[in-house]
């Protein structure tokens, strides 16, 4: 029990120094720059090391660990992906610094004749995502956090039995990702970004150094012993295990699984650029350039970190093993922690073990919190900026006002995602990010691309493309083998959101963007040219310059 | 200068887009040749991986360094 009270105290710790930093960014935040975007006052390091801190999610930090070491060699699919992907936001970041203000709404109206439809479907788009990417990292902080105070499977803490530990934890973590954003506005969540990179990245280092050591500094040694360790051989150090299974004797199927796996990858690579939260955080800096710095440092960060999930999940596997990472959480959520305490006992015997343990506990629930208030801030702020200030007030509120707006609309945000979440609390929630990429990639990406670079685009093309990609991604997935029809063929049980006998299945694959992607991008067409608007050629130039030279942008 | 960024941005987007999917494709279709040998117990598939990191690194140096030459002035000049 040592291991959870000590945990718990680290928690504590945490939580008080960023409200302490709540405070303080309260006093100093006064205008919608200070709200919005933390006073543009961030320089391009340390507003990379949040935006790597936006990025590297619970679901990235434990989730691509526990899938290596299960599954091997796929899970380092994903780490690929999701680094990949920063190229294409290293090269949209000064353009869309330049050309908003706070918010992706601001970007999109810059140069179409009607603002109001573009802001609201803007407006609409961030919400949604956020709110799907919100649910899945607050679902996932309810079972880790009653995982890492070893209240699973019957044991009590506090009193608390595993399914009140879940409820508990996930109105917490809710309340505070609240009071962070509504009080501290956009300079507390970076720095509550900025000190839980540090903790991550420091965490996985003496890890990294631990599991090598282990193994004599030597990768291929350990990748060896994590293959015998595996059951399965050489089969685990390549692709194949999870993502686009061959079935033998069944070439559709085999077809379905390649191209639901290459869909799964196109989501991860086009997604991260219109994630609301990662693009909120270019408009923290003064400048394009800083923008474009911040970029690069994150691709630094967040490239070492996925470097080191591969020591991490391969060494989880040799050293702590696939039946006990099962017995604990099937899908290997604690792959990590659990390799914590393995390593931490061989140097430093039960307590270092203990040490280590809630260290990395403490950790996942740091990043966690980090994680969500940057998503309340940003669906909060283009509720209150493009939804309120621009389409309701007709873009004359007082700026006191749509800060007063922001603040509560972090409250509601925040309320409905703890109250959606302790609904879905014992669902497994784990396709909600995948979701959350595909809509952000069929939605959001196509708008931002076409406003940068196509001289016809308009706002009906916007709001189109927008709305298509969306609805399409949407329905996709609730047509799809997530939601229903998908039967384990050995236990008979279901392995979708409804239960067994219930099938309304009609698309093949679990992600969607492989086709809503290119719905998203043929929407936006199509819109543009239905709606015989005239694109405005003197503003898209004004945008062009403005983008590119960053002139006359605040 | 619009040309200019958008040629580089043409050939990074190509760049990574390409060798991504190709990355992709052959993770999903080239089975046997990703499993080929090549060290130890460290075999193609994990060798191309590791190359995806150092390209995307590459990239965004090049990038990097570019922008910094032939767009910053130019910029500074229209502005």
């Amino acid at each position: 029990m040592t291991g959870g009270a000590l945990t718990f105290g680290l928690f504590l710790v945490f939580i008080l120094v960023t409200l302490a930093i709540t405070v303080r960014a309260r006093v100093t935040t006064r205008g919608a720059d200070d709200f919005y975007a933390g006073g543009r006052t961030f320089t391009g390091p340390q507003n990379g090391i949040a935006l790597a801190g936006d990025y590297m999610s619970a679901a990235s930090f434990l989730g691509i660990a526990g899938i290596i070491a299960l599954n091997g060699y796929d899970g380092f699919l994903y780490s690929i992906g999701f680094l990949v992907a920063w190229l294409l936001a290293l090269l949209l970041v000064e353009l869309v610094r330049n050309a908003g203000r706070f918010t992706m709404g601001d970007v999109l109206v810059r140069r179409v004749r009607r603002q109001a439809p573009v802001r609201r479907a803007a407006a609409v788009s961030t919400v949604t995502v956020s709110v799907f990417y919100l649910l899945a990292q607050m679902v996932g902080a309810g079972a880790l956090v009653s995982l890492l105070l070893g209240i699973h499977r019957g044991e009590r803490f506090l009193g608390m039995g595993a399914g009140t530990a879940k409820t508990v934890t996930i109105v917490a973590v809710g309340a505070l990702m609240i009071l962070y954003v509504a009080f501290g506005g956009m300079k507390a969540t970076t720095w509550v970004q900025i000190i839980k990179t540090g903790l991550l990245m420091a965490g996985a280092v003496v890890l990294t150094a631990l599991v090598l050591g282990r193994f004599g500094f030597d990768a291929s040694a350990m990748l060896g012993s994590a293959a015998d360790a595996s059951g399965k051989g050489e089969a685990f150090l390549r692709p194949g295990l999870q993502y686009g299974q061959d079935v033998p004797g069944d070439a559709y199927r085999t077809v379905v699984n390649k191209l639901d796996f290459i869909s799964l990858a196109l989501a991860l690579v086009l997604g991260t650029a219109g994630l609301p939260h990662v693009v909120a955080r270019f408009f923290t800096v003064p400048d394009g350039r800083a923008a474009r710095t911040s970029v690069s440092w994150a691709i630094g960060l967040v490239g070492v970190f996925y470097l080191m999930t591969l020591a991490l999940g391969f060494g989880a596997a040799a050293l702590v093993g696939r039946s006990a990472i099962v017995a604990q959480d099937p899908s290997g959520n604690t792959a990590v922690p659990q390799l914590a305490q393995a390593v931490g006992q061989h140097v430093g015997g039960r307590v270092g073990g203990d040490v280590l343990l809630a260290f990395i506990g403490a950790v996942a629930f740091a990043t966690i919190l980090a994680v969500v208030s940057g998503l309340v801030l940003a669906s909060s702020a283009s509720l209150a900026h493009d939804y309120f200030g621009q389409v309701l007030m007709l873009g004359r509120p007082r700026e006191s006002q749509e800060v007063a707006v922001a603040r509560f609309a972090s409250f509601l945000v925040g309320s409905l995602a703890i109250v959606l979440a302790v609904v879905a609390r014992d669902l497994n929630v784990a396709f909600l990010v995948a979701l959350a990429f595909a809509m952000a990639a069929s939605a959001n990406v196509p708008a931002i691309v076409l406003s940068l670079f196509w001289r016809r685009f308009n706002s009906a093309g916007v709001v189109a493309g927008i709305y298509g990609g969306l609805i399409g991604s949407l329905v996709l997935v609730f047509f799809s083998p997530v939601v229903s029809g998908k039967v384990d063929p050995v236990t008979g049980q279901s392995l979708s959101l409804f239960p067994t006998g219930v099938d309304f299945h009609l698309f093949p694959l679990e992600n969607p963007g492989l086709v809503s992607i290119p719905i998203g991008f043929a929407c936006a067409v199509a819109g543009t040219f239905a709606g015989r608007e005239k694109a405005d050629r003197e503003r898209y130039d004004d945008l062009s310059v403005r983008a590119l030279t960053g002139a006359g942008s605040q | 200068m619009r040309r200019r960024f958008r040629r580089a941005a043409v050939v990074v987007t190509a760049g990574f887009l390409g060798w991504y999917l190709v990355f992709v494709g052959l993770a999903a279709f080239a089975r046997g040749f990703m499993a080929r040998t090549v060290a130890g117990s460290v075999n193609v598939a994990l060798l191309l991986g590791l190359l995806q990191f150092a390209s995307t690194f590459a990239l965004t140096w090049g990038y990097l360094v570019y922008a910094r030459r032939r767009l910053d002035p130019l910029a500074g000049e229209l502005r």
